[in-house]
């Protein structure tokens, strides 16, 4: 049902440029007024997002370790550097590692349930395939983007666009030679689309924002793969307008396929909904607490922004008047001597 | 426990579809055995006068049933203690945010993989609380309703929250997994926090963190009644060994505070681990003392909020400068680590005394820079290094008649990273060791589903379900090796894991890593030890049992 929701909602939202750039004509509106808009949106929302994650306190260390940590004997008892890091540079090295090597998902499994003759057996095996999914779909995406920068960019910088370009192009097949991220993304994207949808468990977990941000991506890249090698769109035109839009002089050439406006359309949903939708995780990675510190907290000092000194243990003092005379008889020291009286005693 | 399916029963009935109804719909089962009892009203009347504003009104109330006495303004101090916890604690807010559903946590919880409830995934456990946060903190959420998982804070979503985050251990295997280390135990702990501040809080935990304030220990153990366990464990060493060891308590002027968890002191079996820590002492001649004042190492409060955990965490400070001690050794307990080690000198390290320094082995001279900050050193440490530098006289064949392997605790394995320095002490101190398949040990250990406060028994059939990632693959290794004994280091695992064992893998016993130190250590040369640390006769000797004459056969 929620993926349905989703896939309606996002041909829905194909409708509207179809309509607005084909019907009412308001080119300059789908072409740079939205688009910037959405940039905008974009652009404040995220960094918004992130200042407001930065600026709230990690009062406590809290890494998960994966493995040894810093013993004090590091020949005897090897440290696991990458998985328990105890300083800033093995811990860095964790991060690019979790962050350009989805290293955490690697190690997933799945567990299963078998009755065998000796026994009920719970089994564990290691299961990639979300790790492969995802880095097919998150690879693929980048380096489009990346790709997309000759759009904006005059002259075209090789490093790294035009070697990415060259290299995703290596197997030159079809004019215009096909992409392997564009054939990575869809395919990444309906993998991920597919688990969700027959994955019973992963499918009960799953609301329509788990759905709509796929079935967005994937109408943006069916939508430049139109574009691309169907409709055949006027690049140079394309690169007129984005230049403009680059450099704040922006112009609406009219040769410009329709197809475009589609795509510039989903590309400026997906930025204005970017900030608002879990695709968070893509700065989030970097902040998330469990994952970038060292795990040195037994070793050196850190703060607490928010430590409150006025919270004290119970105090030794009343602890000895109460259990004073107990602890008399029981033949334990005590500070002070009048505590070890029973109260006839002291009165007395 | 007479109601509990048999072993193979509980097995079969264990489901992963999901049910027909969303989650949001499908109903939360309240029948008793599903929750622990909440606290007694006068416990939360103590923490009350001594903390106050943390923990709603003192009141008696049943989760079973359907009025819970909430205070009337309940919602809103739930909801404003959430908002004012979501600027305190960047992982709270983070986890809030970035959680993409992939599911890689689904199954890596044990409640979950021995329960089948989906509630009891990782993800939908956080998501029991991420709706509220959609619902009542986010602009989309509120536009977009339960399409987009979210809602407002309602009375029934609330008891939800009560069963669900009574059944997380905060043993953070999920996060291990996650791709973003998104850590359920870390939102179960806010969880718990909220819940506190109306009153939803259970006995279990409430107790013992009133009495560890009160007494210095959870089980509220007055101080000459500890002294008198103390004595009558050194009468029991003596009966094993010949030695009659000392057991200084609250002396001033000694070197080493040693504070362990209080399970040691009066539980069996902790207590032939505490017997060993006390033989190993005295055979060092170590500078050292107890006291009953810090009397527990297990820290309660981590498991009803940050405020309480610190409170209860400065006593060891505390005591320490009382003392003079310079540093302090800890016991085997888990959760206590986890509080010493990732979190005690960011709350407490400005109570160290000026006499406190880095721990260092009198022993070896050894220093121990990775305690340099909290002056405080784990014992397995400071036993692998006695080890290594010969300082101990050992005969592991003393415990030959124990095929032996290690449970990881949850909090030292991935709120630590202590993994290999038991090991290496119990390789050194028996012969006969033996690990589980590697997807349940080091970092990916299992729970023993009874860790952060939820060791009751009115929830056993829960915690044998949770039980069977660990119970099963201590079976493997019963049936594969003929191992016979579980050792572990962590207290709550000692009284946890026996239920457990006798469920899922009987015959198995469980024991303290120095318990096994203790059976193997020469106290001087030639030394013949007849009976093990439980006063169990050691093979070979077995027929000196037959000394004994019943009483009623006496002459
Ligand atoms: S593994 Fe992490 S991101 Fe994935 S569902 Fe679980 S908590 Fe969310
Ligand atoms: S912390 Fe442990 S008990 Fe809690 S949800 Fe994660 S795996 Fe389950």
């Amino acid at each position: 049902m929620n993926a349905l929701y989703s896939l309606l909602f996002v041909f829905l939202l194909v409708l509207i440029p179809l309509f607005g750039v084909g019907a009412a004509h308001l080119n300059s509106l789908f072409g740079a007024s939205i688009p910037y808009l959405a940039f905008c949106i974009f652009l404040i929302g995220f960094v918004y997002k992130v200042f407001t994650w930065a600026r709230t306190d990690v009062p406590f260390r809290i890494p998960t370790t994966g493995g040894q940590f810093k013993s004090f004997d590091p020949v005897m008892f090897k440290q696991n550097k990458l998985d328990c890091p105890q300083t800033g540079a093995q811990t860095f090295f964790r991060m690019v590692l979790e962050v350009f090597a989805f290293r955490s998902l690697f190690r997933n499994t799945a567990v299963s349930l078998h009755e065998t003759k000796d026994g009920p057996v719970v089994a564990y095996k290691s299961s990639k395939w979300l790790w492969l999914f995802a880095i097919t779909f998150h690879y693929s995406f980048f380096i489009i983007a990346l790709r997309h920068l000759r759009l904006f960019l005059e002259p075209i910088p090789f490093l790294p666009v035009g070697a990415l370009e060259f290299v995703d192009g290596i197997l030159q097949i079809g004019a215009p030679t096909l992409y392997l991220t564009d054939a990575g993304l869809v395919l990444g994207v309906l993998l991920l689309l597919g688990r969700r949808l027959i994955n019973a468990r992963i499918n009960y977990i799953s609301y329509v924002s788990d759905f709509f941000p796929l079935f967005l991506i994937l109408a943006i890249a069916l939508s430049g793969i139109y574009m691309r090698y169907y409709a055949k769109v006027d690049v140079i035109a394309i690169k007129e307008l984005t230049m403009g839009l680059a450099t704040f002089h922006y112009v609406i050439p009219e040769s410009i396929n329709v197809s475009f406006f589609v795509h510039v359309f989903l590309v400026s949903c997906l930025m204005a909904y970017f900030p608002f939708s879990k695709l968070m995780h893509l700065p989030g990675v970097f902040l998330s607490p469990t994952r970038n510190m060292p795990n040195d907290t037994r070793a050196k000092h850190h703060v607490n922004p928010w430590n409150d000194p006025k919270i004290k243990a119970h105090a030794y003092a009343d602890y000895e008047k109460e259990f004073g005379v107990v602890m008399a008889e029981a033949g334990l020291p005590l500070d002070n001597p009048e505590n070890g009286k029973a109260p006839e005693e002291a009165d007395a | 426990m007479s109601d509990i399916p048999k072993a193979d029963e509980l097995f079969k009935s264990i489901d992963y579809a999901p049910p027909a109804t969303g989650w949001m719909e499908t109903p939360v089962d309240f029948s008793p055995g599903n929750w622990c009892y909440p606290a007694k009203p006068e416990k939360i009347a103590y923490m009350e006068s001594k903390m106050p504003g943390l923990w709603g009104e003192a009141r008696q109330w049943v989760p079973g049933e359907a009025d819970w006495h909430l205070p009337a303004n309940w919602k809103e101090t739930v909801v404003n203690g959430f908002r004012e916890r979501l600027k305190k604690f960047r992982s709270l807010q983070l986890f809030m945010d970035i959680c993409v559903r992939c599911g890689a946590c689904a199954d890596k919880c044990h409640y979950f993989i021995g329960s089948g409830d989906p509630k009891n995934m990782p993800v939908l456990r956080a998501e029991l609380m991420r709706s509220v946060y959609r619902g009542e903190f986010t602009l989309a959420g509120k536009i977009l309703s339960k399409l987009t998982g979210s809602r407002v804070m309602e009375e029934n979503v609330l008891k939800e929250w009560f069963i669900y985050f009574y059944q997380c251990t905060q043993c953070r295997r999920c996060s291990l997994f996650c791709p973003y280390g998104i850590d359920t135990a870390e939102m179960t702990m806010m969880a718990r926090e909220l819940m506190h501040l109306v009153g939803l809080n259970t006995n279990w935990i409430m107790e013992p963190v009133s009495n560890c304030n009160i007494t210095g220990n959870h089980l509220g153990i007055q101080p000459h009644a500890f002294k008198d366990i103390v004595d009558f464990m050194v009468d029991d060493i003596e009966e094993v060994t010949g030695r009659r060891v000392k057991a200084p308590l609250n002396e001033k002027g000694h070197e080493i505070l040693f504070i362990t968890p209080s399970g040691d002191v009066f539980a069996d079996p902790g207590i032939y681990t505490f017997m060993g820590y006390l033989l190993l002492f005295d055979y060092l001649d170590l500078d050292y003392t107890m006291s009953t004042y810090a009397s527990e190492g297990g820290n309660f409060g981590s498991f009803t909020n940050n405020e309480v955990m610190k409170k209860l965490n400065a006593k060891m400070y505390a005591e320490a400068n009382r003392l003079g001690c310079k540093w302090i050794l800890g016991g085997e307990c888990g959760h206590m680590w986890r509080v010493v080690h990732q979190y005690m000198d960011t709350m407490n390290g400005d109570n160290q005394g000026s006499q406190m320094t880095t721990p260092k082995s009198p022993i070896t001279g050894t220093v121990f820079d990775t305690a340099a900050a909290t002056k405080m050193l784990h014992i397995t440490e400071f036993t692998a290094d006695l080890i290594k530098n010969g300082k101990l006289n050992l005969d592991p064949s003393r415990n030959d008649h124990l095929r032996v392997t290690f449970h990881d605790s949850c909090n030292p394995a991935r709120g630590m990273g202590l993994l290999d320095e038991p090991r290496y002490v119990i390789k050194n101190v028996c012969n006969n060791f033996f690990e589980m398949p590697p997807q349940t040990t080091r970092e990916q250990t299992f729970c023993c589903a009874g860790g952060s406060g939820l060791n009751t028994d009115e929830i056993m059939e829960i915690r044998l379900r949770g039980g069977l990632p660990r119970g099963n693959a201590l079976r493997y290794v019963r049936d594969k090796h003929g191992v016979n004994t579980m050792a572990c280091i962590c207290a709550i695992d000692r009284a946890t894991l026996i239920p457990l064992a006798d469920y899922w893998a009987p015959g198995v016993t469980i024991t303290g890593t120095h318990e096994l130190v203790a059976n193997a250590l020469v106290l001087e040369e030639g030394e013949v030890r007849k009976m093990d640390m439980r006063q169990e006769y050691l093979p070979g000797f077995e027929d000196e049992e037959d000394d004994w004459t019943p009483p009623n056969m006496e002459a």
